[in-house]
């Protein structure tokens, strides 16, 4: 076999580099590249750090969040003041609205009025376990 | 120069229990083996109480109501998942790896540069994306970074044996030769990775009692005295690199067979026959130290280096009966395998965990109904099974690995047999029925 000068191409291949081929009928599709939507790539971001949790209560109604919903929490994400996260409050995990003011006091909203807010009070301390990335509810089928 | 991290999960198994048991924090914690029968991990508040590894639980159970001690069965299913997430940080993160235990990974660390702040970032990802604590040893061995781990451990866990700032990360790589040799003097030999507890009698018999006294032995002296592997040891630890990345030491507690593919494997077919050879590869090493399991864990990954889809899962699989019988744990491997595999992927990883190893002589004696139901239909299956396990190994270490494989893959989906656990936690993390929950 006698090796292939890089210079000089082919002809069938100089062909198919123009994707001008003529095999058949041409795809109208050839030039628009797009992939089919992932919508798994969309709800978990970071897979190795995604976990599961379901919801129990009717606090966060006002946020989209239901009895029986399922969380996928994001631990990679840095939480911020305005995500929905999950803390640790007295051994539990809530799931609020993390609320942080310009003096830098944090608050777990509620997204119900019937529901009051959790306040840190002094000296307690409450870790962010995750931020809430997505909710989902699936129906009967 | 080559340069290695290990990075360890603090008291593994404890630690998973706390991701989703917060209650757990700050409270004596240990976890339990098979049937529920001794200790196989603690937390630092168990360890304060006295309670030592192997521990049978009968002798410790008052501390349960006078000391607050928690006790849980062995939950593999969320070990095994939530070691798997451990190494995928370290993948996102771009470093070559291996993972050598269920809670260890040699890290490649060669050629950068801050090599402390890396050991940093990476405890700091781990314990945010997972939730688990490391700690993480460095040096320019594999021997030396097990060791730097076992600093980082003891400097944070009992302060006045290594010098505090090693604690959580010790970079043995930017230490000066005294203090090096300050460090590795501090060391018993019995700590020092590969030197068990039979050759540490030796060892410490012959006048060499810390890592320091070890590496001053003669190389070609220590290989005709004792082993070409004590020989590897004292030029690892005088920073010599001889063990590369994947390469399989000795005694272990977890034996482990993973792979990076050639070329990307996208068919169910292929992976079987990987599996299969992953498991028969683990048994043969579990048959060797004499060691049986009870648990199988099952990973596939695809390459976080490529552009395709990507996929990861695992999952574990549990035995009826502590085995070390190859057609067995093939069995309960592509059984996993079968669960787990996705068609639409390119496939560039996977590999198996034998999990809960006991030595072969210690086996529990339990009423196994499985094992008298085969015995009464078939009086020598047992004893032929052995036998012919035996034989596989001669014939393949005679003739290469691989002369005499298993070829039938069918799966046993009999012989539900249940082990007796019953302080096992949900399986948060794999079972839909187990999540947790959060209140709102």
């Amino acid at each position: 076999m006698t090796p292939l000068q890089l210079t000089e191409v082919p002809k069938v291949l100089a062909y198919a580099l123009d994707g001008t081929v003529q095999a058949g009928f041409p795809s109208p599709a050839e030039d628009i590249a797009a992939k089919r939507i992932d919508v798994f790539e969309r709800l978990v971001q970071h897979p190795e750090a995604t976990y599961q949790m379901r919801v129990r209560g009717h606090s966060m109604r006002g946020e989209g969040i239901f009895d029986g919903d399922i969380l996928l929490i994001d631990r990679a994400i840095t939480p911020r003041s305005g995500h929905i996260v999950v803390a640790v409050v007295d051994n539990e995990f809530l799931v609020k609205k993390l609320v942080v003011s310009a003096s830098g006091q944090i608050k777990l909203q509620a997204g119900n009025a019937d529901f009051p807010d959790v306040i840190p009070r002094e000296g307690q301390t409450i870790e962010i376990w995750g931020v809430v990335l997505t909710a989902f509810k699936q129906f009967q089928v | 120069m080559p340069t290695f991290a290990l990075v360890d999960g603090n008291n593994f198994y404890v630690s998973c229990e706390r991701v989703f048991q917060p209650h757990l924090n700050g409270r004596a914690v240990v976890v339990l083996s098979n049937n529920d029968g001794c200790v196989i991990a603690r937390s630092n508040e168990a360890k304060a109480l006295g309670i030592k590894m192997g521990h049978p639980w009968f002798q410790i159970r008052e501390f349960e109501t006078n000391k607050k001690l928690v006790a849980r069965s062995a939950n593999f299913a969320l070990y095994g998942d939530l070691s798997d997430r451990m190494t995928s940080v370290i993948a996102r993160c771009g470093f070559r790896y291996e993972a050598y235990s269920i809670d260890e990974s040699f890290v490649d660390l060669s050629g950068l540069n801050d090599l402390t702040g890396c050991g940093m970032e990476l405890r700091e990802r781990i314990l945010r994306s997972v939730g688990i604590p490391c700690c993480v040893g460095i040096g320019s061995t594999k021997t030396l970074a097990k060791l730097a781990n076992h600093v980082a451990k003891t400097a944070e866990r009992k302060p006045g044996i290594y010098s505090s700032k090693f604690a959580r990360i010790c970079n043995l790589t930017e230490l000066d030769s005294p203090a090096l040799k300050h460090v590795l003097m501090q060391t018993p030999v019995s700590e020092v990775w590969g030197i068990g507890a039979r050759l540490s009698a030796q060892l410490e018999s012959a006048g060499i009692n810390n890592a320091a006294e070890l590496s001053q032995v003669n190389p070609a002296i220590a290989r005709n005295k004792w082993s070409v592997t004590v020989e590897r040891t004292i030029r690892e630890l005088g920073g010599t690199s001889c063990i590369e990345l994947q390469d399989a030491p000795t005694q272990k507690q977890q034996i482990s067979t993973t792979r990076t593919f050639g070329a990307p494997v996208s068919d169910l077919n292929g992976l079987i026959e990987a599996i299969t050879a992953f498991a028969s590869r683990a048994c043969e090493k579990l048959r060797k130290q004499a060691s049986t399991c009870s648990q199988v864990n099952v990973f596939v990954r695809t390459s976080p280096f490529r552009q395709s889809a990507q996929y990861a899962q695992a999952i574990t699989m549990k035995l009826s009966a502590p085995s070390s019988d190859t057609l067995c744990l093939v069995q309960a491997a592509l059984a996993g395998l079968r669960t787990i595999y996705r068609p639409g992927y390119e496939y560039a990883k996977a590999g198996i965990h034998l999990l809960d190893l006991q030595s072969e002589s210690m086996g529990q004696t339990q009423f196994d109904f499985e094992a008298l139901k085969s015995a009464r239909s078939d009086p020598g299956l047992q004893d032929r099974r052995k036998q012919l396990m035996k034989t596989m190994d001669s014939i393949n270490s005679r003739f290469g690995r691989g002369a005499l494989v298993v070829g039938s893959v069918g799966v046993n989906t009999d012989g539900a047999w249940h082990m007796k656990q019953t302080r096992l936690s949900p399986n948060y993390t794999t079972n839909w029925q187990d999540m947790p929950v959060a209140r709102a």
